[in-house]
């Protein structure tokens, strides 16, 4: 990994504490269309192989981006997926950022919870995606936007 | 991209070759749905083989394909579910219930086959009862 890493703009180094996280964006990918989701997913892999995750590991991280993704295209119409490489006390992992400017979640808990949804879709989207990946975080202001950050670690 | 759709015998064979766009999806379901009146198909295979990512939309389109082909009098079972593909689909809560699955094209025809032969046989049974 060290090797294929040489010749990119240098990344923050881990702090000796451990936190905080090093974290390099690796792609931004706008979302607009059907065809960005297929274009996100696609680079999500290629980082996650990069990382050397296992088969498993890499259809969960894409299929969470297209989910996430998805969501960008059904409820904000607009927005971008950012991959990142993380590296934490020595664990490496992928981040997925899915941020938006759209109409906002009124009721995460909601929004959360399976088989709900506003779309007609099968509501497996969100509470989905925070199952396959392994930390999940979302910041939603009606009006304003939402914001996803998702991790998965390698094993 | 167009997923080709064959004809063979009393069925229908839709290979899908590479990642789909949602419209790639849709048209897959009407082109399916026309398709099975036209040619007065008995059966749907939907290989999935080369599907590396099967997300809620897409789970959705084959579960739709399998209902719609099954109003229009026929049978559909999706063939080709990789490992991880089934994995990750499990973990999201995507069981496609009701939805005939087989491992392979090949396991995909026995099983319609073995449909078309129940069918078949009721049909008999039933205009003997008559």
């Amino acid at each position: 990994m060290k090797e294929s890493e040489a010749g990119k703009a240098p990344e923050a180094r881990r702090h000796p504490g451990g936190a905080p996280a090093s974290l390099a964006a690796e792609a931004h990918v706008p979302i607009r269309t059907d065809r960005d989701i297929l274009e996100a997913r696609q680079k999500g892999r290629s980082l996650a192989a990069e990382l050397g995750f296992t088969s498993t590991g890499l259809t969960m991280v894409a299929t969470a981006i297209s989910e996430l993704a998805r969501n960008i295209v059904l409820y904000a119409k607009r927005g971008e997926i950012v991959l990142a490489r993380i590296d934490q006390n020595g664990r490496q992992g992928v981040v997925v950022m899915a941020r938006d400017e759209g109409p906002g979640i009124p009721d995460i808990n909601l929004a959360m919870q399976s088989g709900y949804s506003t779309s007609g879709s099968l509501g497996l989207g969100l509470p989905g995606v925070r199952r396959i990946m392994d930390e999940f975080d979302i910041v939603s202001e009606v009006g304003k936007g939402t914001s996803v950050t998702a991790k998965k670690w390698k094993p | 991209m167009e997923v080709p759709i064959l004809k063979q015998g009393p069925y229908l064979i839709a290979t899908i070759q590479s990642a789909l766009a949602d419209a790639d999806l849709l048209n897959l379901r009407d082109a399916l749905v026309a398709r099975v009146g036209r040619y007065r198909s008995r059966g749907v295979i939907v290989d999935v083989t080369a599907v590396d990512v099967m997300d809620s939309f897409a789970s959705r389109m084959l579960r739709d394909i399998a209902h719609m082909i099954r109003l229009r009098g026929a049978e559909t079972v999706i063939v080709g579910f990789q490992p991880e593909v089934a994995f990750a689909m499990v973990q999201l809560g995507l069981t496609l219930e009701g939805v005939a699955t087989a491992l392979d094209l090949e396991e995909g025809l026995a099983y319609l086959d073995q449909k078309l032969k129940g069918a078949e046989k009721d049909t008999n049974a039933s205009s003997r009862s008559r």
